[in-house]
Formats: C-alpha cells, sequence, structure tokens
C-alpha cells in the first residue's frame, strides 16, 4: 500500500503540468472555441512532440503502455486549462474501446494511429444521452447518435449500437455529421446520422463498452478535479487581490469559509480520482463502485466550485472575457456527459446492497 | 500508486484477525460490539490491559515503550481487523490518540519510560484538559493558572467539558505559568494525576442522556515538578503539534466504526423498505461514497506522512468526517421515521442509531468546530488573511 505517485509518476505529472500550462493558454483555448473546438496544434504537440497520448495503449500498438494513473494525470491537468482536446474522446474513450474489444488485426489497424495522433476518434454512447439509437444489420448501421463529443472534428467514430459495436471512418457513405453549436465549446457536440451506412464492428462489444465507459468516466472525473482545482485556485489568487471595504475580500469570512468548503471537496474528488484509477489498474473488487464514485463526486464538486468562482468574482466573473465561464460551462458538460451525478450514484446504492433481501 | 497490501502485510492481517477473534469470542464476549464509550468501564480497563499485554494495544509505538514498531501499512490493517472484529472503542483513546503521541515527540527519555508503557498497558487512562468556561474555540485565553512551589506544580482553576475524566488517572492540562502573560504565550503543557484531593470531577450530562464529559476544578492541585512537557512556555507549541496527531492512523479505526453504523442505516433501510425510495438510496450512496472517500483521503495523508511530507488536505480531515457523521444521523432518523423518536422503558436512553442523530451533534463542535475548521483551512492550507482579533473581556 502506497497511496501517492511514484517518482516516475510525479515526473509525468510534472511534465504534464508545464505542458499544459504553458500551451494550453487561455488565448489558445478561445480560438480554438471560435473555431472547432480542437486546438489542432496542441494536439499534435501532445501526440507527437510530447508523445504521451498513448499512455494507456500498450507499447507494441503504438503507445506508452502505462495505466489509468498516467491517464488521469494527463487528463487532470488539461482540465484545469481547459484544454480544447479530443483527449476524453479519442484516448478516453475510442481508444480502450478498440483496445478492449477489437480483433488484433483491428488494434494493430488503429490503436498506433490513435496514439501518435495521427486520427482523432470518438465515441458514441447511443443509449446513453436521449439518443434515438443505432442499429447494425448485415454490415450496415442505420439510425443516429445525438450528443458525440468532437464529433465534427474527428476521423473516427467507435458507435456503441444497440446490438454491436461499430467502428465508422469520416466520410463513409451515408453518414451524416451536424456540427452543434453547444455550451461547452471546448468539447462541442456533433450528430450523427447513419443511413445504411456499411461499417466493421468490434469482436467483442460488450469488452468494449464497458472499457470505453469505466475509462470514459475516469478521463472525466480527473477533468473534473483539475478544473475544481483551477477554480479554487484562481479565485483564492483574485480574492487576495480585491480590495472592498478596506480590505481584502478574501478576508471575509464568509468568503473564506466558502473557499474552505471548496478545498474539502477537492480533496475528496483528489482522493477519488486516483483511489477509481489504482482501483481499474489492479482490478481491484471495488474498480466499478470507485469509478462511479469519483464521476460523481468529482463532477459535483466541479459544479460547485466553477459556481463560486463566478460568484467570488462578482461582475467579472460573468463575462465573456473572463475565464470563469469556460469552467463553469466544462463542469456542465463534465457532470451530464455519460451519466449524471445521480445516475452514478445510483449505481452505487445498488452496489452497495441496497436491492439485497433485508 | 498501489492500494493493495504484499503477502507479507496478509500474514499480519491474518494474525491480528485470529487473535482478535480468539479473544472477542472468549474472555471479552462481553465487550464485544459495544458502541458507547461510557458503558461497563471496568470491563473495558480489563480490555485495555488485554491489549496491552499481548502487544496489540499501540502497535505503531516502538517496541521500547510497549508497542509493535508495526509499519504504516500494519497499522492501518490493525485498526481495520479491530472494527472488523466488532471490538469496543477504546476507553483510552485520549492518552493513546492524544498524550501518548504529544510524550512521544516532546517528552525527555524519562518521560517516555514513565508515561508511554503505562497508556499502552491499559494501567493508566488520560484525558484531556483544554477548553475551559472562557476559553473554547479561542483556546489560548485560557485562565487556568499553575506555578512552581518546592518540588511541585501547584494549580488553580477550571477546565470544562472534560471527557472522560470520571474514568481517567491522568489529565494533561494547558496552564498558565507566566503571570500577567496573555494569549499563546506564558502557557504550559503540564501532565497532572487526577485521584488526589485538589481535583474535583463533575459529570455534566448531554442531550444524549448520557454523562461523558466533566467540569475538572483544580484547587491547590498539585503535580511533580518534572510532570510538564517541554519547557514551561512551551504550551502552546506542545499543545498545537498534538492537533497534528488528531489525524493519525486513529481516523482509520474510528472509519471502521463509522462502517459499522453506516451498515446499520442500510440494514434499518433494507428492512423497513426505505431502501427502496430513491431519495433515501441518493443519501445511502453518498455516504457511502464519503466512507470511501475518508479511508482514502486517510491513506493519502498516511502515505505522505510517512514520507515525511505534510500533506496540507490532512487539515480536511476534521471537518469531513464531522459532517459527514451529522449527515448520517440525520439519514438515520429519516430511514428510521417516528418510531426512530421513541423507546421502550422509563430510562432516556436511546439505541445506537437514534443516538447516533444527537451524538453526532457533537462532533462538529469538539476538537475545533467546523467553523474554526474552515478557519484553519482558509488561512493555514490556502494563505488567506487571518480573524481580526477583538478585545472584549
Ligand atoms: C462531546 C464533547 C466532548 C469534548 N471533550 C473535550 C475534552 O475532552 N477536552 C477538552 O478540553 N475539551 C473538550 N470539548 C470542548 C470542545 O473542544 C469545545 O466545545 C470547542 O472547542 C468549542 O468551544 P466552545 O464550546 O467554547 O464554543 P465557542 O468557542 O463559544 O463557539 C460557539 C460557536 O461560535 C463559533 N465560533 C467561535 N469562534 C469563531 C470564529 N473565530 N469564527 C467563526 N465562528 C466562531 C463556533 O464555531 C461555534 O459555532 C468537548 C466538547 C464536546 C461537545
Amino acid at each position: 500500500m502506497h497511496f501517492a505517485f511514484t517518482d516516475e509518476q510525479a515526473m509525468i505529472a510534472e511534465t504534464a503540468k508545464t505542458f499544459f500550462a504553458e500551451n494550453a493558454t487561455s488565448e489558445r483555448t478561445r480560438a480554438a472555441m471560435a473555431d472547432t473546438g480542437i486546438d489542432k496544434a496542441l494536439w499534435q504537440a501532445f501526440t507527437s512532440e510530447l508523445g504521451l497520448a498513448g499512455v494507456a495503449i500498450p507499447e507494441a500498438l503504438g503507445g506508452v503502455g502505462l495505466g489509468m494513473v498516467e491517464l488521469a494525470i494527463f487528463a487532470e491537468e488539461a482540465g484545469r486549462h481547459t484544454a480544447a482536446l479530443p483527449l476524453l474522446a479519442s484516448l478516453g474513450l475510442a481508444a480502450p474501446a478498440i483496445l478492449a474489444g477489437g480483433t488484433d488485426e483491428q488494434k494493430a489497424r488503429f490503436l498506433p494511429r490513435i496514439a501518435s495522433g495521427e486520427l482523432m476518434a470518438s465515441f458514441a454512447a447511443v443509449n446513453m444521452g436521449g439518443t434515438p439509437g443505432a442499429t447494425l444489420s448485415d454490415g450496415t448501421l442505420t439510425g443516429a447518435a445525438l450528443l458525440v463529443p468532437h464529433g465534427a472534428s474527428t476521423d473516427l467514430f467507435v458507435v456503441a449500437a444497440d446490438n454491436g459495436v461499430a467502428i465508422v471512418e469520416r466520410g463513409a457513405l451515408g453518414l451524416g455529421i451536424t456540427p452543434l453549436t453547444s455550451m461547452d465549446q471546448t468539447r462541442p457536440y456533433a450528430r450523427l446520422d447513419f443511413g445504411g451506412v456499411a461499417v466493421e464492428t468490434l469482436a467483442d462489444p460488450r469488452a468494449a463498452v464497458h472499457a470505453a465507459l469505466t475509462t470514459g468516466w475516469l478521463a472525466i472525473a480527473a477533468d473534473a478535479l483539475g478544473g475544481a482545482q483551477a477554480c479554487l485556485d484562481r479565485t483564492v489568487a483574485y480574492t487576495q487581490e480585491r480590495i472592498q471595504f478596506g480590505r481584502s475580500i478574501g478576508s471575509f469570512q464568509a468568503v473564506k469559509h466558502r473557499l474552505a468548503d471548496m478545498m474539502v471537496a477537492i480533496e475528496q474528488a483528489r482522493s477519488a480520482v486516483y483511489w477509481a484509477a489504482c482501483a481499474i489498474d489492479e482490478r481491484s473488487d471495488e474498480a466499478a463502485f470507485a469509478v462511479h464514485a469519483a464521476k460523481a463526486f468529482a463532477c459535483d464538486t466541479y459544479t460547485h466550485c466553477a459556481g463560486e468562482m463566478i460568484q467570488l468574482h462578482g461582475g467579472i466573473g460573468f463575462t465573456w472575457e473572463h475565464d470563469a465561464h469556460l469552467y463553469f460551462k466544462r463542469a456542465r458538460s463534465n457532470a451530464s456527459l455519460l451519466g449524471t451525478p445521480d445516475w452514478h450514484r445510483e449505481q452505487v446504492a445498488g452496489l452497495a446492497g441496497l436491492d439485497d433481501a433485508a | 500508486m498501489k492500494l493493495g497490501f504484499s503477502p507479507e502485510e496478509e500474514v499480519f492481517r491474518a494474525e491480528a484477525a485470529a487473535w482478535l477473534k480468539a479473544e472477542l469470542e472468549g474472555a471479552f464476549a462481553d465487550v464485544r460490539g459495544l458502541t458507547s464509550l461510557t458503558e461497563m468501564p471496568e470491563r473495558r480497563r480489563d480490555w485495555e490491559r488485554r491489549l496491552g499485554d499481548a502487544g496489540w494495544s499501540c502497535v505503531g509505538w516502538p517496541r521500547a515503550y510497549g508497542g509493535r514498531d508495526a509499519t504504516l501499512a500494519q497499522q492501518v490493517i490493525f485498526a481495520e481487523e479491530y472494527a472488523r472484529a466488532g471490538a469496543p472503542p477504546r476507553l483510552n483513546h485520549i492518552g493513546i490518540e492524544l498524550a501518548g503521541p504529544t510524550i512521544l515527540a516532546f517528552g525527555s527519555e524519562e518521560q517516555k519510560a514513565r508515561f508511554l508503557p503505562a497508556i499502552a498497558r491499559g494501567e493508566e487512562i488520560w484525558c484531556q484538559g483544554y477548553s475551559e468556561p472562557g476559553a473554547g474555540s479561542d483556546l489560548a485565553n485560557v485562565r487556568t493558572r499553575a506555578w512552581r512551589e518546592g518540588g511541585d506544580w501547584v494549580i488553580e482553576g477550571q477546565k470544562v467539558w472534560t471527557s472522560l475524566a470520571q474514568f481517567s488517572d491522568w489529565i494533561f492540562v494547558i496552564a498558565r505559568t507566566e503571570e500577567g502573560s496573555k494569549g499563546p504565550k506564558g502557557l504550559s503543557f503540564l501532565l497532572v494525576p487526577v485521584d488526589q484531593s485538589g481535583v474535583t470531577v463533575r459529570p455534566i450530562h448531554q442531550i444524549t442522556g448520557e454523562a461523558e464529559f466533566n467540569e475538572t476544578f483544580f484547587d491547590d492541585a498539585r503535580t511533580a515538578a518534572e510532570s510538564i512537557l517541554g519547557e514551561p512556555g512551551d504550551g502552546w507549541k506542545v499543545a498545537m503539534g498534538l492537533l497534528g496527531f488528531e489525524r493519525g492512523v486513529s481516523t482509520l479505526a474510528q472509519q471502521m466504526g463509522f462502517r459499522n453504523e453506516l451498515d446499520a442505516v442500510i440494514a434499518a433501510a433494507r428492512a423497513n423498505g426505505e431502501a427502496k425510495n430513491p431519495l433515501i438510496r441518493q443519501r445511502i450512496a453518498k455516504a457511502e461514497i464519503g466512507l470511501k472517500l475518508m479511508r482514502y483521503g486517510a491513506l493519502r495523508m498516511l502515505t505522505d506522512a510517512e514520507g515525511g511530507r505534510l500533506n496540507p488536505s490532512a487539515l480536511t480531515y476534521k471537518i469531513q468526517w464531522a459532517t459527514w457523521r451529522r449527515d448520517l444521523g440525520e439519514l438515520a432518523m429519516d430511514v428510521l421515521g417516528q418510531a426512530g423518536e421513541t423507546v421502550a422503558g422509563h430510562e432516556y436512553a436511546f439505541p445506537a442509531l437514534p443516538n447516533l442523530f444527537l451524538y453526532s451533534r457533537a462532533d462538529t463542535i469538539y476538537g475545533g468546530t467546523n467553523e474554526i475548521q474552515r478557519n484553519i483551512i482558509a488561512e493555514r492550507a490556502l494563505g488567506l488573511p487571518r480573524e481580526p482579533r477583538g478585545d472584549l473581556k
């Protein structure tokens, strides 16, 4: 038992911190928001220059061969800067689906290109988010997926249809892609319509969906953790600078206590995220419980902290120019994507034995 | 990062579990499953002694002082097995968790040899004499005075809310030893025997109906000149060092107790159908998640402490567990419904869950109230300005 980063993990965390702080600036994120929602140069740098995009993809498939703890570290740092990247879509959802459910040939064909950044992929879970559904028959896919993260920009889609998991390439005949103006412009959604698209399927759809959701929930939770921490850090800094009534607003107890409550929640979210990451890596019996707990808790924490950030900044916090709304909107998107906190808690209730006989 | 335990650690677990089981199904079956601290004090003392004799009392302390030199992981494991076995809360928890670690950190060699083995063997029970009528959250405002007279310290004053003083042999007292000093200056940390004519203990009844805490009066009370931790005037430093120990491995043992309480709430919900109520399910899930996060938060904090790093998240632990338990008390009553508000017989003594609802109101008060915890977090962890001091008496 050693619940702290190893030296190697601490180094990775340092690298990730520096990389995102230097590159994922507010300016660049805003430029991406006004465009496709992806900072392509940043993605290029992250995948090819840093070479760490495939943290959780095996080395034989072009990845780095590390695990969920390392993936969470990157997601946390990306979240801290609301980086406009398909980190969740490509690495948190699509890649694990292919890794867990694809044939050796499919893995070899797709994963090295996802790890290198050459392919950006996304994932459509048609049964979550109120979508009408999509069905496979005779190698074709028919139906729709309503809310596909970064769907207007990605090259490849892993679609969890009602009766199997399909891989759909951008440009496939019969595939309609409609970009959607999205509240969170750092992770815009697109609608996909499948009009009898000829597709290939993954060999083990159950394993694919399970891996995608588990990794995706963890990545969202880690993003939420980083975002919430940024909300606290920036708000603490602001309340120390801003003077009203002849004192810094951070000296008012009403303000101090709210900041303290943010920290109390964030420290729990941090435990939740890294507990879940370890539990998945160690194949612990607690893994399912942990990842539901992390998704619910970290997303609630982010929502709370981003709201407090706006409130404690006053008017400036309500401007487009200030970054508070980037966090506030990403917090909203994180909370609703792939199961709300209430839904995840309901899963925990089941796992806690509430349905066992009295 | 690694959560699992090694095979050697699992061997240690099996050894601890086997010993606990044998005792609690054998000679100590009568104290198994007790939850209140005031029940069967004499048997509780026997249990403390038994733990001490077998070397299972203060497993993390050095062997030389009655401990077992256990590693952090072993301490964690023992805490888990202790609660899993249904062993009762430690009558001497203040000695084990507060007095002992403080003596280890600040005591002289003689003091360690004199006091620690007696705590580990359950021979001397301790209580904490900090709060006074005029010094609660503002602890530095203590008025109890002490001065040297020959080979003794003489103590005059009053402490209040002294938990378990009625069962204790020793009390550690913060007293003002520099005349005219104010605030944290001029205080000393004295170790005082309770059983003497100069010390009077009067129980105070709490909202639960029990009397766990007391008023403690010092009137020409005495202790030996050498019964002081640190130098005269160092009292505040020693007392603040002690606050750090309130967040040690004992938190994990405490959490296992919380586990039992939450299990009781779940059992009640399953029995009366509330387990199907979606609102109750949400709250139980929140409690489950909160409990796990306490555990993993504690493991983070302890891993860091073992590596010699102080994790600022340690400052968030008290408000976290206290609030969690208060919420659990409310949840327990909502699960039980009105049935939880009555009890058969004439004695004002409620069963475990309704009692939890009442008792947990103290959790957010003692050991630094939630508001004081927020001040501490804001000032020490976040670096915000300190609260201004007034000058009213
Ligand atoms: C069950 C129980 C057991 C206890 N056991 C012991 C023991 O063994 N030994 C011992 O020494 N003491 C013990 N205590 C005492 C406990 O530590 C004090 O009650 C506690 O420190 C609060 O002090 P107080 O009661 O004087 O409340 P006060 O300090 O008067 O506080 C009253 C209210 O004012 C708020 N407040 C005070 N100052 C501030 C501030 N600066 N900012 C914001 N809000 C503030 C508090 O949060 C609280 O809500 C025990 C208490 C209880 C309830």
